[in-house]
């Protein structure tokens, strides 16, 4: 893995997506999972399969991931030659900050030809995933692809956002990407992974100052796939893509499943973040939590339920927490209820308060506020 | 607060901890995990970094790996540093040949060099043994305004045990008139918590002192302090209030786990402001099932609990699984627990596996009861039954 290096892609369309989630930050640091960033799934899985140097793109809002991601220690990618770099915003004309990753990746050319290695892999933030990725750049130089993008095998699915469907040849050469809404059972979806040589990665960014030219899989993917040989590669495990505040909350509950919380956090690797230095969590007497996630540091006398609680959340006497995502010190007061909600950082909510979302639609409360 | 190079801590943590039994066969007594994520020793090391003492020297001897692997650089405790640092100064050959520290005072004899290195005008003698919480920088400011020569860190302890400890007769004014280790008649209730403060210009003139008595079983307590008060130096106790434990035995450990497990406990381990640093494993947020039930008790990351657990400290990546009820007792990292598996008062040591149907318990109703310890990377077939 000597001569592949890593792409974080936070540039372009998924700045606002999360609503008040991405309202203080970039979608890269919106907290998942109880103790996690959305970064630290794809970042973890590009460190764990032994690359050593992984820039980070980003465009706007970004001080809370580079907080998070400080020296790159915590994913052992604090070295002397390479490691973790973060590149924001540089203007490639003098005037205006690109908007596309293309532009972006342009931009920085400087720092694609002072690196030494000669293959790229480029994924998005938000992808939900543990990945290694040392079989699929084996795949990549097998099929001798130009670019090799990666899908999953999702369930059946009606309505939410657009994705791209794969249609493959049977030498799984990727034929057509058409958008859709729906798909059934089995159908190939994309992720945003793309494998490709830096070479020729560089070439397509030259040429994103053309008309419509400027998003690596609109602009230089999909108008190529006559030209170049572009190839599928599956996502096995658990993997989901997180662009709506429905599907944040739709994924967050899937880790209540057992066999993705084993899959998922374990497999091929461990999933590594920010060290908060959090002691264990502490159930006090008269409490009842059932199919619940728990980080460290938090302190629990009320009942949860079907929830995810970030690190140091407090639940006092009487509270209820249901079918909730908790994130990092909020309060919840004596007696309070909460169901179908999610609470942003430091939120609290006072003694006997009830808070409850929709059926269809959880209900979002902002960083810091006080119910 | 730069109390750096003013000041230089010395962690004492050769400990062998003889009456912990099998928990310390493969390592030191400060490495003994405790508080559901922390090994002893985390508690000094913190109290160094909290306190701004940031040059350490951790003097080991019995069974280091574990110990050195888990201090490493000192990174979970910021003492990863261009200048000090924690460094890890174990027994050396010299011209004539190697030598083990022969007691504690002679451990510090040996590495008078490391002092010297940095120059301080005070050394802090501390021991990787006990589990507290304190400011030492509120000892030093008091050892300057006493003008001391020797400060001795104490505590009252109850009647009953202090003949466990160095014990010593104070006046009014703080100042120390006489010290004996382990007496048999105490004069007070004032025991030595182990921590010292030293000119450092005096404690190398004493430590040679020392070395050169024949006699001398060069231990700090039995030698050196009553020394230097028998030649009249200035000593003064700073008295401590707060928790602090020497975890001796398994019953204490088992005592000092629970104590945590308090409405209110005395150690508060979730104070921002002091906090209690240790190596993190990359563990994920642990999962409570469905059929799970909690309460008082403490759970680390990485587990993953189907049954019952009430009044118990669970380390990282323990699982329990369906049916099963574990009450009073403490599991080590990376326990496997199966189904409808009963544990009562007991500790299970690090990476063991209780199949289905096991049940482990104690009967004693002594205070402290008396605990079960079942050894680590043990496999303990279905349905058996361990108590006493």
């Amino acid at each position: 893995m000597k001569d592949v290096m890593g792409v974080i892609n936070v540039v372009g369309r998924n700045s606002d997506l999360l609503g008040a989630l991405t309202g203080p930050r970039c979608i890269a640091s919106v907290p998942f999972g109880g103790k996690y960033r959305l970064i630290d799934f794809v970042l973890s899985s590009m460190a764990n399969s032994g690359m050593q140097n992984v820039a980070v793109f980003t465009r706007e809002k970004y001080r809370s991931l580079m907080d998070h991601l400080g020296s790159g220690k915590n994913w052992d990618l604090s070295r002397k030659q390479d490691g973790l770099i973060i590149l924001p915003p540089h203007s490639c004309d003098g005037q205006s900050l690109p908007d596309f990753d293309l532009k972006s990746f342009f931009a920085h050319r400087n720092f694609f030809d002072r690196s030494s290695q000669k293959i790229v892999v480029v994924a998005s933030a938000n992808i939900i995933c543990n990945v290694y990725f040392r079989e699929a750049v084996r795949y990549h130089q097998e099929t001798g692809a130009d670019i090799t993008v990666f899908y999953s095998e999702m369930v059946a699915n009606e309505g939410g956002p657009p994705r791209r469907c794969l249609k493959v040849n049977e030498t799984g050469r990727v034929l057509e990407l058409v958008e859709r809404q729906s798909w059934d059972q089995g159908t190939k979806v994309l992720l945003e992974i793309y494998i490709l040589s830096k070479s020729l990665l560089m070439n397509l960014a030259e040429k994103s100052f053309l008309p419509g030219g400027a998003d690596l899989l609109t602009g230089g993917i999909i108008p190529n796939l006559q030209k170049f040989n572009v190839c599928a590669y599956p996502l096995k495990g658990y993997s989901a893509v997180v662009d709506t505040i429905d599907l944040y909350y739709r994924h967050s509950m899937d880790l209540l499943c057992p066999q993705v919380w084993e899959e998922l956090f374990f497999i091929p690797g461990l999933i590594h973040t920010k060290v908060k230095d959090e002691p264990p969590t502490r159930y006090l007497e008269g409490s009842a939590v059932a199919n619940s996630l728990l980080a460290n540091g938090c302190t629990i006398a009320g009942t949860v339920e079907n929830s995810i609680l970030f690190r140091g959340v407090r639940v006092h006497r009487g509270a209820r927490v249901k079918n909730s995502v908790i994130m990092q010190k909020c309060e919840i007061g004596e007696g309070a209820l909460v169901e179908r909600v999610i609470l942003d950082k430091d939120v609290r909510v006072s003694a006997g308060k009830a808070l409850t979302g929709h059926d269809k639609k959880p209900l979002v409360v902002e960083k810091r506020k006080i119910v | 607060m730069v109390l750096d190079k003013e000041c230089v801590a010395m962690l004492l943590a050769g400990g062998e901890g003889r009456r912990l039994g099998f928990l310390t066969r493969e390592l030191a007594k400060p490495a003994i995990p405790f508080g559901g994520k922390y090994r002893i020793i985390d508690f000094t090391l913190s109290n160094c970094t909290n306190s701004g003492i940031y040059t350490v020297g951790v003097l080991t001897q019995y069974k280091p790996l574990i110990l050195n692997s888990h201090i490493g650089i000192g990174i979970p405790w910021d003492l990863d540093r261009k200048e000090g640092g924690v460094t890890i100064l174990p027994p050396f050959a010299q011209e004539k040949g190697g030598k083990w520290y022969r007691g504690t005072a002679n451990a510090i004899y040996q590495n008078l060099f490391f002092i010297e290195q940095h120059n301080p005008r005070y050394v802090l003698i501390v021991s990787g043994d006990h589990i507290y919480k304190m400011d030492y920088s509120l000892m030093l400011k008091y050892h300057q305004e006493k003008g001391a020569d020797v400060t001795i860190a104490v505590i009252e302890v109850p009647w009953q045990e202090v003949h466990r400890f160095g014990v010593m007769d104070v006046g009014e004014d703080g100042r120390i008139i006489t010290f004996s280790e382990k007496p048999k008649t105490p004069p007070s209730n004032l025991a030595s918590m182990g921590v010292y403060l030293f000119n450092r210009k005096l404690l190398q003139k004493y430590l040679q002192k020392d070395e050169e008595n024949p006699l001398s079983r060069n231990d700090f307590g039995r030698d050196v302090i009553p020394l230097m008060l028998h030649e009249g130096c200035r000593m003064f106790a700073y008295p401590f209030h707060g928790y602090w434990r020497d975890v001796g035995t398994i019953e204490s450990l088992w005592e000092a786990n629970m104590d945590l497990l308090a409405a209110e406990p005395a150690l508060d381990i979730y104070d921002h402001n002091w906090r209690i640093y240790t190596v993190n494993p990359s563990q994920p947020p642990h999962f409570l099932a469905a059929t799970a039930r909690v309460e008082q008790s403490l759970i680390n990351e990485g587990c993953i609990i189907h049954g019952t657990v009430q009044r118990s400290v669970l380390f990282t990546g323990v699982r329990v699984g369906e049916g099963s009820l574990i009450e009073e007792s403490i599991i080590m990292p990376y326990v496997r627990i199966g189904r409808n598996v009963q544990i009562k008062r007991a500790i299970i040591d690090e990476n063991t596996v209780i199949r289905d149907g096991c049940r482990i318990f104690s009967r004693s109703d002594t205070e402290p009861p008396q605990i079960i310890l079942v050894e680590k990377s043990m496999i303990i077939q279905e349905n058996t039954e361990i108590s006493m």
